[in-house]
């Protein structure tokens, strides 16, 4: 294109010329416009530095055929050389626009410390750093669960503000509407551990067993770990984003200075909703999880319903359920503390609502994963 | 000039130094703010005025100084009696602030419910009062998303006022308004003073608020990092004791 219409093409150009030994004159024609191809400064900038020393810049625009911003970038960067080189700047030959809008652009003097420098940093002040802000988001860590400890104090000597409607709000909110995606997924993976187990199982005529290997995971471990996660995911980041956005609104501090602790009123409810609703929930897996495995068992590996039933009441006992639903308690808690933490910490922009969001999922998943190993290992120590 | 005894003034400031980190936003603030006043904390962008705000009304606790209430001091107490002090106090913030997951009567049911004993129907009562005086009559099962900007900082004045506060505290309550909106806005502070007997502070840019209604004020500057003048606005307009606030006073232009 370029090649063929090279006339049609805007472009702008720059002569430069000496009238007396110490003056430089730019002689701008053209259009000088974003769209076109212009000169660069450093044109201009090599006449400065050449013999005999420049003591002035002067322009000359009568064949200026129009501008636009591209234009003042240009003289805004001559501006600068001529600071450096402490070049005198006339701007008499230009138009009156161009005039106007470079006293705009430089009435107000670059900020000392406006600009941010962007420094590549020693790996020793990195890692400082890094450590700083570890300590840090420790000691905020330990602030938040310090006021959480405070306000379950005020909760269980019954003075602890909160609306009771909030609360089953939140209930209904993270247990009943999570039904759905509880059944399924917990449904699947009964289906998948009984999978597994049968291709094994069967090598040796042991299919009954397939039952007590979905059984006995899915109340022991399964039901607990995936209600967990899909609470984490589904309740955690929710709660994050509810009070980042609080946060953003100045909805929290309108809680306090109305003398309202924003802990009791809206961590408080939350941390008890998911502790009643994430055991319930995990109960409710372990179950549909048992059938999914019993779907199975008995559609592929020809086990009788009723044996099925047997084998798992035989293989089941009551502590399995509670050692799941201990489990299901703890990841409760967690998910809604890390939820909540993330939430108060977040910043006050739209796009910190987002980073408290995520934060609050990865966090509660890694709690979750962390102290469902420390509880498996207890649970072994005290042989249960 | 009367010796400087805290308890002369409603709102007595005493060498507020204001901090972010290391970062100080002003530095030596005296000021007295005295009963029933309107007054008008202003000042260039940025230059902390909303900060000085959140120091007054217990967000952020001041780096050096004391902030006093009739005498008594705000900071150095035990929170739960600062939390006491706070019940005194009505604040609009910026953009409302409404809690969003509660309708408006919610909102403003909501402080009534934990601070006194009324019954369900009296504050239901209470609240199309506080809703009817700032022109939102029937509102009440509206949520604050469903309402317009200028309507929820209204609601919010409904809120801030709803159990009678002694000191009603403004984050620039006109910004964003039209200017027939913001001068309704402006009287309804004034008549609020003289119905409630109350003492109004105000953060605000908007000129005309500024000269017509307020009493007194302080002129907080950039620069310098602490004020440069206080008092009546308008006297500061006619004699201003720094071209600075005579800039801002007259928005920069020569002749005004």
């Amino acid at each position: 294109m370029d090649a063929t219409t090279p006339v049609t093409h805007p472009h702008g150009t720059l002569d430069v010329a000496r009238p007396t030994a110490d003056t430089l004159c730019v002689r701008l024609s053209g259009q000088w416009i974003i769209q076109a191809a212009l000169p660069a400064p450093a044109e201009v900038q090599a006449q400065c530095d050449a013999a005999p020393r420049v003591r002035r810049l002067s322009f000359e625009a009568s064949d200026l055929a129009g501008w636009d911003s591209a234009l003042l970038t240009f003289l805004l960067k001559l501006t600068e050389l001529c600071d450096q080189r402490q070049i005198e700047f006339d701007q008499a030959g230009l138009p009156h626009g161009v005039q106007r809008l470079l006293a705009l652009a430089t009435a107000v003097p670059k900020g000392q410390d406006v600009r941010r420098e962007v420094v590549q940093e020693s790996l020793l002040v990195r890692l400082g750093q890094g450590v700083l802000t570890a300590v840090e988001s420790t000691h905020g860590l330990l602030t938040f669960l310090g006021q959480v400890a405070l306000a379950f104090g005020q909760f269980i000597r019954g003075r602890a503000r909160f609306r009771g409607v909030d609360l089953w709000l939140i209930v209904q909110e993270c247990g009943a509407q999570a039904l759905p995606i509880v059944s399924l997924i917990s449904f699947l993976v009964g289906l998948i551990l009984a999978f597994m187990g049968a291709n094994q199982l069967r090598q040796f005529g042991a299919q009954i067993y397939v039952a007590n290997l979905v059984g006995l995971s899915m109340a022991r471990e399964m039901g607990a770990m995936m209600t967990g996660i899909i609470m984490a995911g589904r309740t955690g980041a929710a709660f994050a984003a509810q009070l980042g956005t609080m946060v953003v609104n100045q909805e929290i501090d309108a809680l306090t200075t109305m003398g309202l602790n924003p802990m009791e009123f809206l961590v408080v409810p939350r941390i008890l909703a998911l502790m009643m609703m994430v055991p319930l929930l995990c109960i409710y897996a372990d179950l549909v999880g048992i059938l999914g495995g019993a779907v199975v068992g008995v559609g592929m590996l020809n086990l009788g319903a009723a044996q099925y039933y047997q084998q798992t009441l035989s293989a089941l006992h009551l502590l399995d359920f509670i050692v799941g639903l201990i489990k299901g308690t703890v990841f409760g808690i967690l998910i809604a503390l890390a939820g909540c933490l993330r939430g108060m910490q977040c910043g006050r922009s739209a796009s910190e609502v987002g980073a408290a969001a995520t934060s609050a999922v990865v966090t509660g998943i890694v709690w979750i994963i962390v102290s469902d190993a420390v509880l498996t290992l207890m649970y072994n120590v005290l042989g249960i | 000039m009367p010796a400087e005894r805290p308890q002369d003034a409603h709102i007595f400031v005493h060498n507020l130094t204001m901090a972010y980190g290391s970062l100080v936003i002003q530095r030596d603030l005296t000021f007295r703010v005295q009963h029933g006043d309107i007054f008008i904390i202003m000042g260039g962008s940025g230059c902390g005025k909303s900060t000085l705000l959140r120091h007054l009304i217990g967000l952020q606790a001041p780096t050096e100084g004391e902030v006093f209430y009739d005498g008594q001091s705000f900071w150095k107490i035990k929170s739960a009696e600062r939390e006491r002090m706070m019940r005194r106090f009505g604040v609009l913030y910026q953009s409302g602030a409404l809690w969003s997951s509660m309708t408006l009567a919610e909102n403003i049911a909501l402080p009534l419910e934990q601070y006194t004993d009324l019954s369900p129907s009296q504050i239901r009562d209470l609240v199309s009062l506080k809703l009817a005086l700032v022109g939102l009559a029937g509102f009440d099962d509206y949520y604050p998303s469903e309402i317009s900007g200028g309507m929820q900082r209204r609601a919010g004045l409904a809120r801030a006022m709803a159990l009678d506060p002694d000191i009603l505290f403004f984050d620039e309550p006109s910004a964003g308004l039209d200017p027939i909106s913001s001068r309704l806005l402006d009287d309804l502070i004034l008549e609020l003073r003289d119905r409630l007997d109350a003492t109004v502070v105000m953060v605000t840019h908007e000129l005309a608020s500024i000269l017509t209604i307020g009493t007194n004020s302080v002129f907080l500057d950039v620069d310098a990092k602490t004020m440069i003048a206080q008092g009546d606005p308008k006297k500061l307009l006619a004699e201003p004791p720094d071209p600075k606030v005579r800039q801002f006073l007259t928005r920069g232009e020569q002749h005004a």
